[in-house]
């Protein structure tokens, strides 16, 4: 694809792809903790808050980020609507 | 005098370690240093046949460490430059034959006699790796444009920085101009954004490096390619000159410039 055509696509270019998959990458190999150990912790981590608190399972999202000096895992876990809670 | 131990890392293999170091060393010793180049390579030597110089083996590190030889005599003199001199790796032997304590006493036996030592680190992390690391004074990583040599580099980073050696320096190598253009290869922005560390040098893709190889007389010494005039830049930089960096990778044009821009929603 050209430049032209790719501009006017809105496809992301393969040197963008190949830097948004190394960026994820590099988080997970400095971190030491690959994917597939972050979504045990997550497991683990919904069936510990589920002891005390209705979660919503399917929205909780467990991330690991990076800044320039720190590394950080960065848990979003939405509470169950009040609602379902009142079940 | 007192030598800086520089070792050439990378990682991942087949990036442009040797091609650097033979450069590296052809152009500081052509800018009136005395240099020492080292095969640290145990059981694939290749820096010797990229110097040109493998019909003169007597005797290799090896040789040295375990004392069949004097240092001296393991020193094969370059052809065409004065002052370069070659150790090269044992070719029958393996790593184990080397511990990073024999190389830090050899980098002090050759510390007070010359004005650089440059080491050709083997490929890996382990202890080829760890044998030319110990000695170090500054490290340069080699690294291609691409994702997987990219990410290797940034484990070699961490590793240099756990064993207090870092900062290290970064060569960016065969980068086609052309493809990063196109938004096809990773420009020099995007790996120093991922990588973050100091940048020494961006060595474009060129014919040139192959020919010279095939003729055992490294790139930097054919002074119409843009490879060996890239190398010479970087001994310049690494000798305390401010060189300034060309537009080489042209990822800085208008047009790739807008085109991220419009991709990336304007970020």
């Amino acid at each position: 694809m050209s430049l032209i055509e790719r501009l006017f696509s809105g496809q992301p270019s393969s040197a963008d792809e190949a830097k948004e998959r190394l960026q994820f990458v590099l988080i997970h190999d400095r971190a030491d903790l690959s994917p597939g150990k972050l979504e045990a912790l997550k497991d683990e981590i919904i069936q510990v808050i589920s002891k005390y608190v209705d979660i919503d399972q399917k929205q909780v999202d467990i991330s690991l980020t990076e800044d320039r000096s720190h590394q950080r895992l960065v848990a979003d876990i939405p509470l169950a609507s009040p609602r379902a809670r009142r079940r | 005098m007192t030598a800086t131990i520089l070792t050439i890392t990378s990682g991942k293999g087949g990036v442009g370690k040797t091609t650097a170091t033979a450069n590296l060393g052809v152009a500081l010793a052509s800018m009136g240093n005395s240099v020492v180049c080292i095969d640290a390579d145990i059981g694939l030597r290749n820096l010797d046949v990229v110097m040109g110089l493998e019909n003169r083996i007597v005797y290799d590190l090896v040789d040295v460490i375990e004392g069949r030889c004097k240092l001296r005599q393991a020193m094969i003199k370059d052809k065409r430059i004065e002052n370069l001199y070659l150790i090269p790796a044992a070719q029958t032997r393996d790593k184990t034959a080397v511990s990073p304590q024999d190389m830090v006493k050899l980098a002090d036996d050759l510390r007070p006699n010359y004005d650089w030592v440059l080491i050709d680190s083997p490929a890996g992390i382990e202890r080829g790796f760890r044998n030319a690391l110990a000695p170090a004074d500054k490290v340069i990583i080699v690294t291609n444009p691409e994702v997987s040599s990219v990410r290797d580099a940034d484990r070699i980073i961490g590793l240099i920085e756990a064993e207090e050696k870092g900062p290290g320096m970064l060569v960016i190598n065969r980068l086609k101009p052309e493809m990063v253009k196109r938004g096809d290869m990773l420009g020099t922005e995007d790996v120093l954004d991922v990588l973050a560390v100091e940048l020494v040098g961006v060595v474009p893709d060129d014919e040139a490096v192959i020919v010279a190889s095939n003729q055992g007389s490294p790139v930097v010494l054919n002074n119409r390619s843009i490879a060996g005039k890239a190398f010479e830049n970087i001994a310049r930089r690494l000798s305390g000159e401010i060189v300034p960096f060309t537009e080489l990778d042209a990822g800085d044009n208008l047009l790739s410039k807008l085109s991220r821009l419009v991709r990336s929603g304007g970020d």
